[in-house]
């Protein structure tokens, strides 16, 4: 039933909506993940301000090294939608480089946030040690949680088209990757600014 | 089936072509410059008191063209935009409606 490529558009198929029900799950699976982030910066704006004890937002965060790593994960959204524009070109060879190129920066991304959390909790923040650190760490957490199955992801695609698996005819694997993986990354831009950038 | 392959006629009309890949850059460059004009804006004293709205305007526009460029929203078909933004309005609704129960307003906090 599938059809050719049409206009960069993964193969057409034939359903009651014309569109690709797998397309159509991935975007339903990204709106509740809308609500799950929401939920978790609703959390994080209702207890604003409200710690009693610090460490503080204010004695914590290093707003040029976040910048630099939000820099970065807003660049990684760069090549993976390179890595697909290559795979609809039919180009594999430019798919497999941008695709590590996107893999490489989520690492360089994850890294950063691996060491900003060693240093948060070398200042006394915790988990258990205040509002600020609870709402901080379960939220920045499951952001990262995100961006580290994004990773995996890349390189599995990665992997699967030295076998040979990933065409032209299919790149609608790589979309959906791309997908939720620009998903990651406008997560993070509501983030840095919600967290980071609004002034305590 | 005809009403399959009407259906799939139409939802593929109001599809449109990808951008170019140079497109794509040219996106990212002006990501790349909001990002530095967010970062710089941070750092002005005199700023301090439209903070809060630039900020979020600033943070709405990056959110804005990484959907509709990189995610293809501008082109794909309007189904996906409403899957999205959907549960997206629902729940900047119940953000407002908290920040309102629980006393706090965004704007100048």
């Amino acid at each position: 039933m599938a059809e050719a490529s049409l206009g960069g558009h993964a193969a057409a198929v034939e359903t009651t909506t014309g569109l690709d029900h797998r397309k159509m799950v991935m975007w339903a699976f990204l709106g509740s993940e809308c609500l799950f982030f929401g939920s978790l910066i609703s959390t994080y704006l209702v207890y604003r301000n409200r710690s009693l004890t610090g460490p503080f937002p204010q004695d914590t965060f290093d707003i040029p090294y976040t910048s630099v790593s939000s820099f970065v994960l807003l660049m990684s959204s760069l090549t993976m939608v390179l890595a697909l524009a290559a795979i609809q070109r039919g180009n594999v060879r430019g798919m497999r480089t941008w695709l590590v190129a996107t893999g490489l920066l989520g690492s360089v991304f994850l890294g950063g946030q691996v060491y900003e959390f060693t240093t948060f909790i070398a200042h006394g923040l915790s988990l258990s040690r205040n509002l600020f650190g609870t709402t901080f760490f379960v939220l920045t957490g499951f952001h990262g949680a995100h961006v580290t199955v994004g990773v995996v992801i890349l390189f599995s695609l990665f992997l699967n088209s030295l076998r040979g698996k990933l065409t032209r005819e299919n790149s609608l694997v790589v979309e959906l990757a791309g997908l939720y993986w620009h998903f990651v990354d406008v997560v993070w831009v509501v983030i840095f600014t919600v967290v980071y950038l609004l002034p305590y | 089936m005809q009403t399959d392959v009407a259906g799939t006629a139409k939802a593929r009309a109001k599809e449109r072509a990808h951008p170019h890949p140079m497109e794509y850059v040219k996106v990212a460059i002006v990501l790349a410059i909001i990002t530095g004009a967010e970062v710089a804006v941070y750092y002005q004293e005199a700023l301090r008191s439209v903070l809060v709205p630039i900020l979020l305007v600033l943070s709405a526009s990056k959110f804005s063209l990484v959907a509709m460029f990189y995610m293809h929203l501008k082109f794909d078909s309007r189904l996906f935009s409403a899957l999205f933004t959907g549960p997206l309005a629902l729940i900047i609704a119940v953000l407002v409606a908290l920040l309102a129960l629980f006393h706090r307003v965004l704007l100048g906090v």
